[in-house]
């Protein structure tokens, strides 16, 4: 266990295992980013409140509004949190990852290209099932993600009860209920982030169960051809769906050998000691 | 291990894989987008019945339906909407004339005339005092007094509504004039941005997915009164149209005529977007689902705090970046002499006949020019360039100088002293609206586009619109009058 070296009561030490003191224990670093050891891609619906938490986490005040498309540019701002440093990038809120407008291109390449080492989707609670569209569509092309249940306070006050342990089963990653605005479900997100980013907690995403019936031919064919050409792609099936659907930025990518370059986070990321 | 470097045989891969994800897209029958959605949202739907439960009653209609119905009605909702905004812009008209009176005769009758002694007896040189203290100072004393109160009333107000969840419906108001204009609906949400700030309305546009759409709602973005322009509106209809009626219905026809000219920037959005996207921007309108997001009461100090910080002080610290080299540059060109008259009055002289033409004047025209790089400024532009050319000296000290004016009727007679009459203040209202926007937002579609032509369209398409109308106005009004 990492302790941390502003200690200086030995109470405290007993107390840096509890997570309550570890949210006490983030340094919000704001822009000023020199380096870091971990990054954070914040993917989302718009108007979820996917800013609150950026900005909460990360001590900025990025403009938040009950306005969907508020964010269509890459914000980026950090945290340290437990002795290590997060770069925290937020992505435009968008609703899908496959059509060709500029947020959404935004938020699919960086998701893609830029490997983060985690990535948080937010969605929002009240409205689950259109939600889960896009994190199903995130979990297609990386296995470190995080959902970040938001808007639990409104869910509760519709009357709505989400059962976040058997969303978290179905989808394979750690899903995390919080209330952003009033700081609720924080402290646990930010160790989730952690574990995630360290690989001490090690996601095994559900990717969709049923390909496309009409598909099923094309995605085996192509499948096998990018898996005998690079063996390391974690989410071949999903390059397989772009390169169908033709993506010329994906196009690009094979043709530059940069798809080459992505490989599977865990099979290379150190595994932190923690 | 895999290299990044692409040997001839990885490209010939890669290249055989696209030739194959081609002919596979040519087999797969029908929409493959609708496939793969299609897989995506059964088993989203499959998901959330498991996860989600809602015990004991049903959904009954939310307070959130029963609002909507009436705020986006056939009926109410325009009406609601110009309520709201005219209810805003009269707060903001009737609750900034007192600190406004204040600030001035603190910055411009004590603080001015108390460092320009200074400044003399520090044995500065009249030519440096004249920069610093009668160009700089005075021009940043008058954006703080005439900008200031009008934004800290109206920003809050403005992110407080925006806050609430209000904006979204006046886009869903918006929505099918848009369309009906041939531009995407989502340019109702893009122009709302514009009211705040061009430059981010226009990198707003990245939310529509059509290229042609998005040009459209990148060239007309300018139609919606941004930060900078708002105090102009606000001072000149306080000032001129407000003095029209009695005093007690001045403040509700002054909010009436900025609502109005807000309103009119709406419909030349729709009338620009109609032209464009019959000629040179022709195409299908793309469709698309607005959500109304739930009501949220606004958390009104964290609100407060942000549109002041944020909105406010952003916009005021702009103004005074701004209006720091401005001043100099304003009182340089009006104290130095070319062939027995200053540029000043050489430009303002120049520029007159056009000016007069089409119902402003040169020092209007100016002021402009001199305000490219942020509306701000032109208010105190304005002033600076009208003493010195009415050469008003019995309230300044000399030509260029700023002068004691501690409210706004002795403004409103200094500028009547320049030739101002109510045509003048209804086309600089109008010009307002309609002129090229700040070099920030020009320079913005610059990257947003990738193309010079374009920025140099939505530059020139405004502001000559903006003559033509100055000039239509004239012409009707010099007929009746």
């Amino acid at each position: 266990m990492n302790t941390p070296a502003t200690t200086t009561l030995p109470a405290h030490e007993t107390c840096a295992s509890c997570s309550v003191y570890r949210a006490a224990n983030l340094k919000k670093l704001g822009v000023n980013m020199a380096r870091w050891d971990y990054v954070v891609a914040l993917a989302g619906n718009p108007n979820t409140g996917k800013s609150t938490v950026f900005n909460a986490l990360t001590g900025l005040r990025q403009h938040t509004g009950n306005w969907p498309g508020k964010t269509v540019m890459r914000a980026e701002g950090g945290f340290d949190y437990d002795g290590k440093r997060f770069k925290m990038v937020d992505l435009p809120g968008t609703y899908s990852l496959l059509s060709t407008s500029l947020d959404e291109q935004i938020a699919r390449d960086f998701i893609l290209f830029g490997q983060p080492d985690v990535t948080i989707v937010v969605a929002d609670a009240t409205r689950l099932e259109r939600n889960l569209n896009l994190v199903l569509q995130v979990l297609e092309i990386t296995d470190r993600a995080v959902v970040c249940l938001n808007l639990m306070d409104e869910a509760r006050r519709h009357g709505l009860q989400v059962d976040e342990r058997q969303l978290a089963r179905d989808l394979g990653v750690p899903v995390v209920p919080t209330a952003a605005r009033r700081g609720e479900g924080l402290p646990e997100l930010l160790q989730t982030i952690r574990d995630v980013a360290t690989g001490k907690t090690v996601c095994r995403p559900q990717r969709l169960e049923q390909e496309p019936p009409a598909l099923q031919p094309a995605l085996a064919s192509l499948l096998a051809r990018l898996k005998a050409a690079y063996p390391n792609l974690p989410n071949a099936r999903w390059v397989a769906m772009r390169l169908l659907a033709g993506d010329d930025h994906l196009a690009k990518a094979l043709r530059s050998g940069e798809l080459g370059t992505l490989t599977n986070h865990a099979q290379l990321a150190p595994v932190a000691t923690s | 291990m895999i290299t990044s470097s692409s040997t001839p045989e990885s490209v010939a891969q890669a290249e055989e894989i696209l030739r194959e994800a081609q002919r596979w897209r040519q087999q797969i029958p029908g929409d493959l987008h609708e496939h793969v959605v299609e897989a995506i949202y059964s088993q989203a739907a499959r998901l959330a019945s498991r996860a989600v439960t809602r015990p004991g009653l049903a959904a009954q209609p939310t307070l959130d339906r029963t609002i909507d119905r009436i705020v986006t009605s056939r009926m109410w909702g325009f009406p609601i909407m110009l309520l709201l905004f005219a209810l805003m812009f009269w707060l903001t008209i009737s609750g900034s004339n007192v600190p406004s009176g204040l600030l001035a005769s603190l910055l411009v009758d004590q603080l001015y005339p108390m460092l320009r002694e200074g400044a003399t007896s520090v044995g500065f040189p009249w030519w440096l005092r004249g920069v610093l203290v009668d160009g700089m100072y005075l021009a940043t004393a008058w954006v703080v007094s005439v900008m200031l109160p009008p934004m800290a009333i109206f920003f809050p107000m403005f992110t407080l509504l925006e806050d609430f969840g209000y904006l979204p419906r006046v886009a869903f108001n918006l929505d099918h004039l848009f369309k009906k204009a041939g531009a995407h609906g989502k340019q109702s949400m893009t122009t709302m941005m514009g009211f705040g700030c061009n430059a981010a309305g226009v990198v707003a546009t990245r939310i529509i997915d059509s290229p042609r759409e998005r040009l459209i709602a990148i060239i007309t973005n300018n139609f919606a009164l941004c930060n900078g322009r708002w105090p102009t509106q606000f001072l000149i209809a306080t000032l001129f149209i407000g003095s029209l009626v009695p005093a007690h219905w001045a403040g509700l026809v002054s909010a009436g005529a900025v609502t109005g000219v807000a309103a009119l920037g709406i419909g030349f959005t729709l009338l620009s977007a109609w032209a464009l996207s019959r000629t040179v921007l022709k195409g299908e309108v793309s469709t698309f689902s607005l959500e109304l997001p739930p009501y949220r009461p606004p958390r009104i100090w964290q609100t407060l705090y942000t549109s002041l910080i944020d909105r406010t002080m952003f916009v005021l610290w702009r103004a005074i970046v701004f209006a720091l080299p401005a001043g100099a540059v304003i009182w340089l060109s009006a104290n130095i002499h070319v062939g027995g008259n200053s540029i000043a009055e050489h430009l303002v002289g120049g520029l007159d006949p056009v000016a007069l033409f089409v119902g402003l004047n040169g020092v209007i025209l100016l002021a402009y020019i001199v305000a490219i790089p942020a509306n701000e400024i032109i208010i105190p532009t304005i002033l600076m360039l009208t003493v010195m050319v009415t050469g008003s000296h019995e309230v300044g000290q000399g030509a260029g100088v700023m002068f004691e004016l501690d409210s706004d009727q002795a403004v409103k007679s200094l500028l009547t002293a320049g030739g101002w009459t109510t045509l003048t203040a209804v086309n600089l209202m109008l010009f307002s609206l309609l002129h090229n926007p700040c070099s920030t937002t020009i320079y913005t579609i610059y990257k947003e586009t990738g193309s010079a032509r374009w920025a140099a369209l939505a530059a020139l398409l405004p502001l000559g619109m903006g003559f033509l109308v100055t000039f239509l106005v004239a012409q009707i009004w010099r007929f009746f009058s």
